[in-house]
């Protein structure tokens, strides 16, 4: 599908996501209550088909944490992204979606390692890189004056 | 640790208890500082539990306080056996946000570079692969065959591993003159070798009877968890990169995409013999027709990206590598993360390795071919 | 006879009646005896020694390098620079080992080896024992040789050395039928147990040759079996790096670890010998039959360094698998002995009692 023709029929079967176009693929900003069910949409409608996640990151801006998820579909060829923004800083959960791609899995406990967000319903949520005290490094007010040099 | 003291105790009638061995993070086979924790009931494997993290580096959180031309020298260190083709992704990155147009030059060595690489890596996978499988002799023969490559390389870049050539704009310096000529002649001697490598391995009884049938990957797993490259492609997941979204001097080339459908691990193994010989290929289609021109664009100043998303993808040895650049204008990125095929292809083991043999586990994680700082980052 | 000058027995016979000429029988015993056993350990020493570094010459030149060229001239003092300094190193022994099998277990793999040894006839009077069941005494002694792996591996309190000791027991255990098997087969042809009847047999052609078709395939038979029998080669997940470790004797250093490794070549060097005797024609110069003039010629070169050469011969063979092949998995391994090598000799023995009634052979 082309771009236009996506963000066409992303609005009309996503309601409350926030569809446009981004600097290089179609952006869907997803709610954070319906995240899961809208994935699950993206997943089984057949016109979408978005079976191969390619990519999931977390990053952090400054009043929340987002997990940024490229999807791609092997059938029909399209991109898009998908991205959630958690409801805060102190405490970001997001559902997991590792029961809808399994590589998400490893992914999303990468996104935990590093930037602290948790998902529910993650089949077996551990800390791949870090030991299990350490802080979270990617979260922009990481302080560590022994690993960090700051000039 | 939690793991240790879930060691199960079977409540039927009489069996042998399960246990768990530790493989690593030394161990000759694990190609990398990597620890599998194995579940095993006898010689039957139950579970492998990867756990990485022994070479993690942090070179996400470096990146957000480096300027785009001093990122490529970082990537040469994490796939360490597709250094250039990291270079080469994190370049085009930058040029694609500022769309800047490489000089068709450029492109073209960039493309040779990164088709003598997946040689290169090829040829070190073939022979560490070798090795696991008792044949000790491979190891010698394919080093002895990169050798040649690695000289190439340094002529040109100083280095022979860690390559640091590509930069957002082209390349850094021009090729040495000898260039053409040295790689002309690898080609035509590494034509000659790499039959050898298969009547060594391919053809041989024992060989076949350890890997054909061995540890199958079906094509919707490898879709689903995101497994790309030879192992990909060796289940049927059109997957090339190359071909999807062709870059550099990719569009003006002639190759196949090699694809399998067994999902195998001989189908795997095979599958990266024969892809060496669709990159001699290609090399032999740019090698004689370099175009003359400037060798890089010059970007003015500091680079600041505009503010957006840019993502790019470059197909390396292992698969399917991008490079995702966040950015808010600054001079460095906001955010910028990797995608390493590696870390997709070392979680879809455990799917695979369930009920076979711990000889079978050596010889999936072989044909996986992973590069732990790929993993680790 | 005409390899007369090189017959050791006048040698022998001289040291035996020079010594009853002026010593009691008993102690013309224990000094005869105590000749035999320092030689066969200076043989054992040495050639151990010269095993090592010729397995690491042929390996190199396999891989395309030089191998040991540093110690020594063409590096030939180099293994007896790795046993000083396997025999200084400390030994270690794991606290919950059961001490007292732990320490036996190299001491059974070396006896064992020893007796074997002893049968072998080098040339023509040069044979310590030789009594009329010499072929069946060769292969019962070298089952023997499991306990001390399975000894091993148990005592270390280790479960990688288990695993490995378990692999390595059912390995050699299969691989005894077929060892024994192919020799049974020989031994229909030759008529005789004797080894020294078995030479003998050989004297007008090699019994490979004149056995034709089921002598060859015994042949191929008792050398991939022999091969799985001393854990080597393709048949060497036991103790594959690349695996678990180093397998039963992971938990040794030193002098105890310098036995096994020791062992394992000397078993290679049984394996040969009893290949070339039975089938090679031991001692026994190149003869077709009746051709005087190509026999004499073939007799100007003695009996030992026939025997050597043809020795040589079979262990470079077995240098080659394990060089070029890759590794059996265990379960495949023990396929290959019970569903293929096992049918094959069966069938064989047959064939060859065929081929004996009927006087089909040369």
């Amino acid at each position: 599908m082309t771009n236009d023709s996506l963000i066409q029929t992303l609005s009309t079967l996503l309601p409350d996501a926030q569809v446009k176009m981004g600097t290089q693929y179609v952006e869907a900003i997803l709610p954070l209550e319906k995240h899961h069910e809208f994935m699950l949409k993206l997943k089984n409608t057949p016109e979408l088909a978005f079976d191969y996640m390619f990519c999931l990151t977390g990053a952090d801006f400054a009043d929340y944490l987002m997990v940024i998820y490229h999807l791609e579909s092997t059938t029909h060829n399209h991109i898009m992204v998908a991205k959630v923004k958690t409801a805060d800083r102190v405490n970001p959960v997001v559902d997991s979606v590792a029961d809808i791609w399994p590589t998400a899995d490893p992914n999303e406990n990468e996104a935990f390692d590093l930037l602290g967000i948790k998902f529910n319903n993650h089949p077996e949520p551990r800390r791949l890189f870090l030991d299990d005290d350490w802080g979270f490094p990617l979260r922009k007010d990481y302080q560590d004056d022994v690993h960090i040099v700051s000039r | 640790m939690e793991e240790i003291r879930e060691i199960m105790l079977s409540s039927d009638d009489i069996k042998t208890d399960d246990y768990l061995v530790n493989m690593g993070p030394q161990h000759p086979s694990t190609h990398g500082v990597l620890r599998l924790l194995v579940k095993l009931e006898g010689e039957i494997v139950l579970n492998v539990q990867p756990h990485i993290g022994y070479i993690h580096s942090g070179i996400e959180k470096m990146t957000e306080s480096l300027a785009y031309h001093q990122i490529p020298h970082l990537t040469d260190r994490m796939d360490y056996l597709s250094a250039h083709m990291n270079n080469e992704a994190v370049s085009m990155c930058v040029e694609k946000a500022l769309q800047v147009e490489v000089p068709e030059r450029a492109k073209y060595i960039r493309t040779i570079f990164n088709e003598l690489q997946r040689i290169a890596s090829h040829q070190l996978w073939w022979c560490a692969f070798g090795m696991d499988m008792g044949a000790l002799t491979t190891f010698f023969y394919g080093l002895r065959d990169r050798e040649d490559i690695l000289d190439i390389f340094e002529e040109t870049c100083g280095a022979r591993l860690t390559l640091n050539y590509s930069l957002p704009g082209g390349v850094q310096f021009d090729i040495h003159p000898n260039f053409q000529r040295d790689v002309k002649a690898f080609i035509k001697k590494f034509r000659a070798k790499l039959p050898e490598y298969e009547r060594l391995l391919t053809g041989n009884v024992i060989f076949r009877e350890r890997t054909k049938g061995v540890g199958i990957l079906t094509k919707e797993d490898a879709i689903a968890y995101g497994v790309t490259g030879p192992s990909g492609r060796a289940s049927g997941f059109s997957c090339d990169v190359r071909k999807k979204e062709p870059y550099g001097a990719y569009p003006y080339v002639k190759f196949n995409e090699i694809m399998g459908t067994d999902g195998d691990t001989f189908t795997r193994y095979h599958l990266r013999i024969l892809e060496m010989y669709e990159s001699m290929n290609i090399i032999e289609q740019l090698i004689d027709n370099i175009p003359e021109g400037d060798y890089a664009v010059k970007l003015k100043g500091v680079t600041k990206l505009p503010e957006g998303e840019y993502y790019q993808r470059v197909e390396t040895g292992r698969g399917d590598f991008g490079v995702y650049i966040i950015s808010d204008g600054k001079k460095n990125p906001y955010r910028m993360k990797f995608r390493s095929p590696g870390f997709s292809n070392l979680f879809a083991i455990n799917n695979i390795a369930k009920g076979w043999k711990i000889a079978d586990l050596v010889a999936i994680m072989g044909t996986f071919d992973l590069v732990i700082p790929d993993i680790d980052r | 006879m005409a390899f007369n000058i090189y017959d050791f027995t006048p040698l022998t016979k001289s040291i035996h009646e020079s010594l009853s000429a002026s010593l009691s029988p008993t102690a013309t015993l224990a000094i005869e005896w105590t000749i035999v056993g320092v030689v066969y350990l200076l043989f054992v020493a040495v050639f151990g020694l010269f095993l090592v570094y010729a397995e690491r010459k042929v390996c190199a030149a396999f891989q395309q390098r030089l191998g040991p060229m540093r110690v020594g001239p063409w590096g030939l003092l180099q293994t007896i620079a790795d046993f000083i300094k396997l025999l200084m190193k400390e030994l270690i022994t794991p606290k919950r080992a059961d001490q007292f099998l732990y320490n036996l277990a190299p001491f059974i793999v070396i006896i064992v080896t020893f007796m074997a040894i002893s049968v072998i006839p080098f040339a023509p009077g040069l044979v310590s024992f030789d009594f009329d069941i010499g072929v069946f005494f060769v292969t019962s002694v070298s089952s023997i040789g499991v306990i001390g792996v399975l000894l091993a591996g148990w005592s270390s309190n280790n479960k990688y050395s288990l695993i490995g000791a378990m692999r390595s027991g059912a390995q050699i255990v299969s691989y005894e039928l077929s060892v024994g098997l192919s020799l049974i087969a020989m031994i229909i042809f030759a008529g005789t147990m004797q080894i020294s009847g078995i030479v003998e047999g050989q004297r007008d052609l090699w019994f490979i040759f004149k056995g034709h078709v089921p002598a060859v395939i015994a042949f191929l038979v008792f050398v991939i079996a022999g091969t799985a029998e001393t854990n080597r080669g393709p048949f060497d997940l036991a103790e594959a790096e690349s695996e678990l470790t180093a397998g039963f004797h992971t938990e040794y250093s030193g002098i105890k670890f310098a036995f096994f490794f020791l062992a394992e070549y000397i078993n290679l060097f049984i394996v040969a010998a009893m290949a070339t005797t039975v089938f090679l024609g031991g001692w026994m110069p190149l003869h077709f039959g009746d051709f005087e003039a190509f026999n004499s010629v073939m007799d100007l070169i003695p009996g030992l360094v026939w025997f050597f050469l043809k020795v040589f011969f079979v262990i470079f063979l077995m240098m080659w698998f394990k060089w070029t092949f890759p590794r059996l998995r265990v379960d495949q391994i023990l396929n290959l002995e019970w569903k293929y090598l096992l049918p094959i000799n069966l069938l064989n023995i047959i064939l060859m009692t065929a081929v004996v009634l009927l006087g089909l052979h040369f």
